[in-house]
């Protein structure tokens, strides 16, 4: 490398807008907000060529936040808009961010489906198993017996979502874990998501610092996974299913072909459309 | 006799071809030089439920159903009862039924119609794989004038893929038809035209957007399948390909409505095709694409409501839900075809306008429209194309809702450098950012309502004909009747004005001031149970004093005559 294009490369603070974040200080959403301004210029991705997508939520405010094309959309909706852009503009580096109750309550669905569909795009899950924005009540992945949620002060009672389990049996093509609190550890993990080709899931154990304070400890008890990647989705399989919820890494690469239909307007041929009309 | 125009219905009940028999007969009176249409009422089975084709043809272009059938032909008795009220009948109507056809029919004693019978299903036993509505088929064309040879060509083109065994058999029993209909009564039709040098093109309003929507530059289209709308997205399937576009299936409306958001925000025109329960899930989605400014088109092709009401029949009921139904104040487009023809234009003029003005269109099509085939002439070419304001070269710090004059600020596409920005569902500043000032949320309301209220629409905001002091005024697939009615009252030497807009929102004041000056009654024709488009026209708009509405709920289609009564009902009691 020359020393005129090292000092064109982009430094991972010019990928943020500049607007200033609303979220709690302390909240885990500020680390991952640097790992992606990490990723991002540790792949010297153009900012123009980057868009993040979102929902609803503390996290989904992330878009904002950097410097690139963003849409900051409805809440639980961002794969599906995500997948849109994908498929009408293959050549950008499509990310998608949110939390927990955006991607595995309300969007459940297209969680799913994009999970079968793999387009070639990442996924990061801020998950803190709870709705910060909504000022603290139960989410899919929150604890059966977790009894602050003010809408079930009992606990929910009700067993937790599995992303990543769900993840593998929908047909995600890559699958990864990481704490907000390892930042280059998480900015890696992301690198590696957005390189692997197809729809990858990484989900980032990101506390509520405001409604889930406990989850301040999880910076100590994340464990790094004692294994490697697999690309056999039995064998990862049978990890997720046994895992605490705390190993991080990647879990899994599979080698499914990414979903690409081929859109390429053209208006050549526009009249022989007209030949099947004709009397 | 010869009539200029005749109406024929056909009934049968599931899979005895009435369909494919009814097309055919369309394609032999097109060949014959012949206008017309069918259109198609079915039940609720998937498979194997009664079904009729309702056909009228004529010599000039046609867009309504006429008030009675001249002909119906049973291909079994029973199928005929669940279409009375559909099929009205006259004393000097043919009915051709046959008795040992299968089920019985409870209507048929009571028809007014002279009963003939046509042993169909005897004739076509006697064929060797023969079907009884190929005997029809036969049948049908000698009495209304068409010459059999036609029927040979199309046979041919229709049976391509089940061989020359099924091609042998049908035109046998179609020659036995056309044989023994020379005992039947006979009416010809308009006189056979084959020297016709206009195009005429043979094609259904649900064809009729997808090609609006591709002419209009749509190369992303995301959808979920729903009858009626579901034929819109089974052509797009096919063509879009051919014009280097994509269609995508999704899972469910919430996900193809947000796809299309995607997509166009990528810079590719898109549009989804709905109906009522599909908008209703949409709703949401089409306010944030008003809101982050991102062009986007939503075909809802409507159905008997409310909730699944009546899947396979029309209704003029999503009118509150198009131009009302969105949360917050959203300004957006809402537009309706008011003929087969017209789908093409409007469907392109929507993309046109959801693309100029950065928002999203809303185009309201029916069940009518949508389903019915027509032989009409070619739809004209527009010139306008999807265009959206792009910026050349980007300031220090772009700003993405800049407020301007005409309310439409430049979009940077993904890709552009210097143009990144986040679309926002949250209110915002000029340059993106969230915010929650009132100033900013002010002047975004205003830009956003500006620029659609501000638009020159031209001529196109409505069909307009006539200049009587009387007028009707009616909206989507009801114009075609009310256009009937006033024609035969014009020959009767009545002018009553035609008033059909075409936009239904932004409202347009001044336009529709001008289109009712003069006028001293006005009569309101729709087909919802609520009087929607009555309630929409009151809101918007200053109506004479004597104004009356002439209403019902589908799926009973408006006749002209039932018109012209109401309309020489109100000159008789004043
Ligand atoms: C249709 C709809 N329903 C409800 C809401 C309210 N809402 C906003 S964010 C949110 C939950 C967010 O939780 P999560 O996705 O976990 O994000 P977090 O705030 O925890 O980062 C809810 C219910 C909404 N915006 N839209
Ligand atoms: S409420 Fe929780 S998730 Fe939201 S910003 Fe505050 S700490 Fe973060
Ligand atoms: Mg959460």
């Amino acid at each position: 490398m020359t020393a005129s294009t090292a000092c064109t490369l982009l430094q991972p603070k010019e990928y943020k807008s500049g607007v200033k974040p609303v979220w709690c200080p302390g909240c885990g959403d500020f680390g991952v907000l640097g790992s992606i301004t990490k990723a991002l210029s540790g792949m010297q991705i153009q900012p123009e060529n980057a868009a993040v997508i979102s929902g609803i939520g503390c996290s989904s405010r992330m878009p904002t936040y950097l410097n690139a094309y963003g849409f900051h959309g409805v809440h639980g909706r961002a794969l599906a808009l995500a997948t849109g852009l994908k498929i009408a503009r293959p050549d950008l580096t499509v990310i998608a961010t949110g939390g927990d109750g955006d991607g595995f309550s309300i969007g459940g669905n297209h969680f799913l489906h994009t999970c079968r569909r793999n387009p070639d795009m990442t996924y990061i899950v801020m998950d803190n198993q709870v709705y910060g924005m909504t000022k603290g009540q139960a989410s899919p992945t929150t604890d059966p017996n977790w009894e602050k949620g003010k809408l079930t002060p009992g606990g929910t009672g009700i067993n937790p979502f599995q992303p990543l389990v769900i993840a593998l049996a929908s047909g995600a093509n890559f699958i990864a874990r990481s704490s907000s609190s390892d930042s280059n550890g998480t900015a890696r993990i992301i690198m590696e998501a957005i390189k692997h080709p197809g729809f990858s899931m990484v989900q980032v154990l990101s506390p509520c610092v405001t409604f889930r304070p406990e989850q301040r400890e999880w910076k100590n008890i994340v464990i790094p996974a004692p294994i490697d990647a697999t690309s056999d989705p039995a064998k990862a399989a049978r990890r997720l299913l046994t895992d605490e919820g705390l190993y991080t890494g990647i879990l899994y690469r599979g080698e499914r072909p990414a979903y690409q239909p081929a859109l390429k307007s053209s208006i050549d041929n526009i009249e022989e459309l007209d030949e099947e009309f004709r009397l | 006799m010869t009539r200029q125009n005749l109406s024929i219905a056909l009934t049968g009940s599931g899979g005895s071809g009435v369909m494919t028999m009814g097309s055919m007969l369309l394609e032999a009176a097109a060949q014959a030089g012949w206008y017309g249409f069918m259109g198609r009422s079915a039940g609720p089975q998937i498979r194997g439920g009664e079904a009729a084709a309702m056909i009228r043809v004529s010599s000039e272009p046609i867009e309504s159903p006429d008030d009675s059938f001249d002909l119906v032909l049973a291909i079994d008795p029973g199928s005929l009862d669940r279409f009375v009220a559909e099929i009205p009948l006259r004393p000097d109507s043919l009915l051709i039924s046959d008795a040992e056809g299968g089920r019985r029919s409870s209507s048929l004693p009571d028809t007014p119609a002279r009963v003939v019978d046509l042993p169909m299903k005897k004739m076509a036993k006697t064929v060797n794989g023969g079907r009884p509505n190929m005997i029809a088929l036969g049948a049908v064309a000698r009495i209304i004038g068409l010459p059999d040879t036609s029927l040979y060509s199309i046979l041919e083109k229709t049976l391509k893929s089940k061989g020359p065994d099924a091609l042998e058999s049908s035109w046998t029993c179609v020659r036995e038809g056309y044989a023994k209909a020379a005992d039947l009564p006979a009416f010809g039709g308009p006189p056979i035209n084959t020297g016709s040098t206009v195009e005429r093109w043979n094609i259904t309003g649900n064809e009729a957007a997808g090609l609006g929507a591709v002419r209009g530059g749509v190369r992303f289209v995301a959808a979920y399948p729903i009858t009626p709308a579901t034929e819109v997205l089974e052509w797009l399937a096919g063509a879009l390909p051919r014009v280097g576009g994509v269609l995508v299936q999704a899972e469910d409306e919430l996900a193809s409505m947000n796809q299309v958001i995607g997509a166009s925000f990528g810079g590719t025109p898109s549009l989804t095709a709905t109906s009522g329960p599909g908008l209703a899930l949409m709703t949401e989605a089409i306010g944030l694409a008003v809101c982050s400014e991102v062009p986007v088109v939503v075909l809802d092709v409507m159905r008997c409501g409310p909730s699944t009401g009546i899947a396979t029949k029309s209704e003029q009921s999503d009118l509150n839900i198009a131009t009302k139904g969105l949360h917050g104040d959203a300004p957006h487009l809402v537009l309706s075809p008011t003929s087969v023809t017209d789908c093409v234009f409007t469907t392109q003029w929507a993309v046109h306008l959801a693309e100029s003005m950065q928002t999203a269109a809303i185009v309201l099509s029916d069940q009518s429209l949508g389903q019915t085939r027509a032989i009409v002439n070619r739809p004209a070419d527009i010139a306008f194309m999807a265009r959206r304001l792009v910026p050349e070269q980007f300031e220090e710090q772009y700003h993405r809702y800049a407020v301007g004059d005409s309310g439409v600020s430049p979009m940077a596409i993904p890709g552009q450098k210097g143009g990144q920005y986040t679309a926002d569902g949250l209110e915002h500043n000029e340059a993106g950012a969230p915010s929650s000032l009132s100033e900013d949320h002010i002047a975004q309301l205003e830009k956003r309502q500006r620029k659609i209220t501000g638009f020159d629409y031209g001529e196109h905001w409505a069909e307009l004909e006539g200049d009587g002091e009387t007028a009707v005024i009616t909206w989507g697939s009801t114009t075609g009747p009310v256009r009937e009615a006033l024609s035969r009252l014009r020959e009767q030497g009545e002018d009553i004005r035609l008033i059909a807009p075409r936009l239904l929102s932004p409202e347009r004041p001044v336009e529709m001031a001008a289109a009712l000056e003069g006028v001293k009654k006005l009569l309101v024709i729709e087909q919802s149970h609520s009087e929607q488009f009555y309630r929409y026209l009151r809101s918007a708009y200053d109506l004479p004093a004597a104004t009356r509405v002439f209403n019902r709920p589908g799926p009973l289609p408006f006749r002209p005559n039932e018109i012209i009564q109401q309309l020489l009902k109100w000159s008789a009691a004043s």
